[in-house]
């Protein structure tokens, strides 16, 4: 027994250095895609897709300054926290028929709490910078988080509720399971509806949580010059842009497995070995579509919003459309 | 309560300032409560320049002054020579300042509408507006020879003529952005996040607009019939029907806020396009200039006594310039006062009471040029500081200025 947990162990650690390293490849790959499609839907040419890989190796070999009026151990600290708690959430996310690697160790639940960690490394981090505009950009991250957090339950916590009427033995707020689960089978036409509704209040809550236009009142690069990560430079900005990276792979990915969890092998009759590859490569398009609808487009369709705007967007239309799609996920199980 | 607020400083070098110049926020929160003005930070010396110069060296000066209003400068710079001289400029040379002078002002306002955009944080705008400014600048390196420092300018009328063969090709172009229009209207008037942005911020009231003598697009969204070319028509505009744009010709509303500055560029893209059509069918024939050799012309002006002032509604507001001319080969006095400086103040009612995220776009709604607004700069040479003026000093400096120059 205790061989083959040590065995298990080994297997972990192995696979979380591999999920590690092919989160932040991903992340950076989607990061440079993002940033080509924006660039062609603006009439410009854009940069190469690898920008993101060289910014990453240039800022790499930079200076790193700390602002004298830093609080040094925080301010280096905080984009540590922010790369490493991203990377945590991708060990408890399912990737097409692959089940989580710490799955039974945590559950989506973990996973709200755990995407709340990369803005406050990244708050932390503001304050700690001893510079107006970072203050400023954190107490904005700090009030967005606020804001976005009740929409985001909402859509979560209705998902576990369908399926905790539907399959009570089953753990429900676990990730495996939602994702073998889809929601949309699951309901009649009015839940369906309800299923819509979840899913355009999490693709709202995206952008706040990656802060994208319109929701980057915290980065503002016009107002605050950058706000949160004004005073960060060299490494420490590498691995905040390594940070948000993951941290898109981590939204794309948790949109996929709760709304999107279908699986291509079964229908090209492949098994074994390919259709794995089928499967992940199938997942990957999944998420590239999920992060063009809600990321790429959305960035270049607004204007920035002012903080208060934000928090009354999050508040009130995102909110009520999220209490509006529970309501009708209820009532169609009750109905029926 | 005590209110506790901190201080932000923004400039003089800042992503959302294209010119180096610094304001101070006293900040609650995120409302401003206090605003600082400090400009001096992009002073150039240029009237300094000028005056070692012969006039028509000045022209060239005079189109640096700015980079964007490099029509508008030279326009009423020679306006002001050819008051103090007593040169009358023939028809034809007056239609062609006017058509460069109005291209000029496509191309600033679409600039503008791109810079709005980028202040927004609504990056497509500034790429969409901004390719669609090119053609404008096409345009005018066609038929200037270049595309920013037009070199067109000269006194007694202008350099180079517009031909029979090259009408077509403005025609083409003014058709062009009568369908851009249409877009840039679109994106700026129609779009729900740029309404939120702009709407109700940056409020300049008419009352505020008149006691701090605002001028150009700024006066006129808060509901002021102020334009040059219409109060005291000059060249051959007094010969086109020039009516001072507001807002209220579009939405029926006056509210001197954002948007409505927004609107009032939008609608003079439109009638800057109606001036150099109508511009193009009366353009009489004959010559361009007053004198055609420069020699002759300066030592025209080496005899010349007098003052002059010049004024033209550049795409900003108006722009003033004042020459002395004393019988020498180089003007005694030149003054430049660009229509920024008249915009400085009413930043601050706009601003206070603003929220942080609302300062770049306020700023950037009345189009500032600092480059043109600085004209100067106090140091104490003692200490090499830069001093604040109060009125009280600054009108014993004038004071004795005039006793200089007055015999």
């Amino acid at each position: 027994m205790t061989s083959i947990s040590l065995f298990g162990i080994l297997i972990k650690i192995i696979g979380a250095i591999v999920i590690a390293f092919l989160g932040v490849v991903i992340g950076l790959f989607y990061k440079g895609i993002d940033r080509k499609l924006a660039a062609r839907m603006q009439a410009r040419v854009g940069p190469p897709i690898r920008q993101p890989f060289m910014d990453f190796f240039k800022l790499m070999i930079k200076e790193n300054i700390v602002p004298q009026n830093a609080v040094p151990w925080i301010f280096n600290g905080a984009p540590i926290m922010a790369l490493v708690s991203s990377i945590t959430i991708l060990l408890y996310l399912p990737v097409g028929n692959i089940p989580p690697l710490l799955s039974g160790y945590g559950d989506i639940v973990l996973i709200i709490y755990l995407l709340t960690l990369p803005a406050i490394g990244m708050v932390v981090g503001g304050f700690a910078s001893g510079s107006p505009y970072a203050n400023v950009g954190a107490q904005r991250e700090m009030v967005m988080m606020m804001s976005y957090e009740l929409p985001l339950v909402t859509a979560v916590v209705a998902l576990g509720w369908k399926l905790s009427q539907v399959y009570p033995q089953l753990n429900i707020f676990s990730l495996a399971v939602i994702n073998a689960r889809p929601i949309w089978g699951l309901v009649g036409p009015l839940g369906f509806i309800g299923a819509i509704l979840l899913f355009i209040t999490l693709a709202a809550v995206t952008p706040g949580e990656l802060s994208k236009v319109p929701f980057d009142a915290p980065e503002a690069e016009t107002e605050l010059a950058g706000g949160i990560l004004v005073e960060y430079s060299g490494r420490n900005l590498a691995l905040f842009g390594l940070a948000d990276a993951v941290k898109t792979v981590v939204m794309m990915s948790l949109t996929v497995a709760l709304f999107f969890p279908y699986n291509i092998s079964h229908l090209l009759a492949l098994s074994g070995v390919f259709a794995l590859i089928a499967d992940v490569l199938f997942f990957l398009v999944k998420m590239f579509l999920v992060m063009f609808v809600e990321v790429s487009f959305v960035r270049i369709a607004f204007a920035r919003l002012k903080i208060d705007q934000v928090s009354f967007a999050y508040w009130v239309p995102v909110a009520i459309i999220g209490l509006l799609g529970l309501m009708l996920i209820v009532l169609d199980t009750i109905i029926v | 309560m005590n209110k506790k607020t901190y201080s932000i400083p923004i400039g003089p070098v800042h992503p959302s300032l294209e010119e180096p110049m610094t304001f101070n926020f006293e900040i609650y929160g995120e409302r401003i409560e206090k605003v600082y003005l400090a400009p001096g930070d992009n002073h150039r010396g240029i009237e300094f320049m000028g005056r070692q110069r012969n006039p028509i060296q000045i022209i060239y000066l005079a189109e640096r002054i700015c980079g964007i209003c490099s029509a508008s400068h030279p326009f009423a710079f020679c306006q002001a020579v050819e008051n103090a001289a007593g040169i009358e400029v023939p028809e034809r040379g007056q239609y062609i300042r006017v058509i460069i002078a109005e291209l000029e002002r496509i191309h600033s306002h679409i600039l503008w509408a791109g810079i709005a955009g980028h202040e927004l944080g609504f990056d497509s705008v500034l790429y969409i507006s901004w390719r669609a400014r090119e053609e404008v600048l096409d345009l005018l390196e066609y038929l200037t020879g270049n595309r920013i420092n037009y070199g067109v300018f000269m006194i007694g009328g202008v350099r180079r003529d517009i031909s029979e063969e090259q009408i077509p090709r403005i025609r083409k172009t003014l058709e062009y952005y009568k369908d851009v229009y249409g877009k840039i209207e679109d994106i700026f008037l129609k779009d729900p996040t740029i309404a939120l942005r702009t709407k109700n911020v940056g409020v300049l009231t008419k009352e505020d607009a008149l006691r701090l003598c605002a001028v150009g697009p700024t006066t006129r969204a808060s509901g002021i019939k102020k334009d040059v070319r219409q109060d005291q028509p000059y060249s051959a505009y007094a010969d086109l029907e020039v009516k001072a744009i507001t807002p209220d010709v579009f939405s029926g509303e006056i509210n001197g806020d954002v948007y409505d500055r927004i609107i009032v560029r939008l609608l003079e893209l439109v009638q800057s396009i109606q001036i150099i059509e109508q511009c193009l069918e009366n353009m009489p024939s004959g010559e361009i200039v007053a004198e055609k050799k420069l020699v002759k012309l300066l030592n025209q002006l080496k005899k010349a006594k007098g003052e002059g002032i010049g004024r033209h509604e550049a795409p900003r507001g108006e722009v003033f310039h004042y020459v002395k001319l004393a019988e020498a080969e180089v003007p005694e006095i030149w003054k430049a006062r660009a229509p920024t400086y008249n915009n400085l103040m009413p930043w601050a009612p706009m601003l206070l009471g603003e929220q942080i995220a609302d300062i770049p776009i306020v700023v950037a709604s009345t189009d500032p040029c600092i480059a043109c607004m600085d004209r100067v700069t106090i140091l104490n040479k003692a200490n090499g500081r830069k001093d604040v003026l109060t009125k009280k000093d600054l009108h014993e400096l004038s004071v004795q200025k005039t006793r200089r120059i007055t015999p």
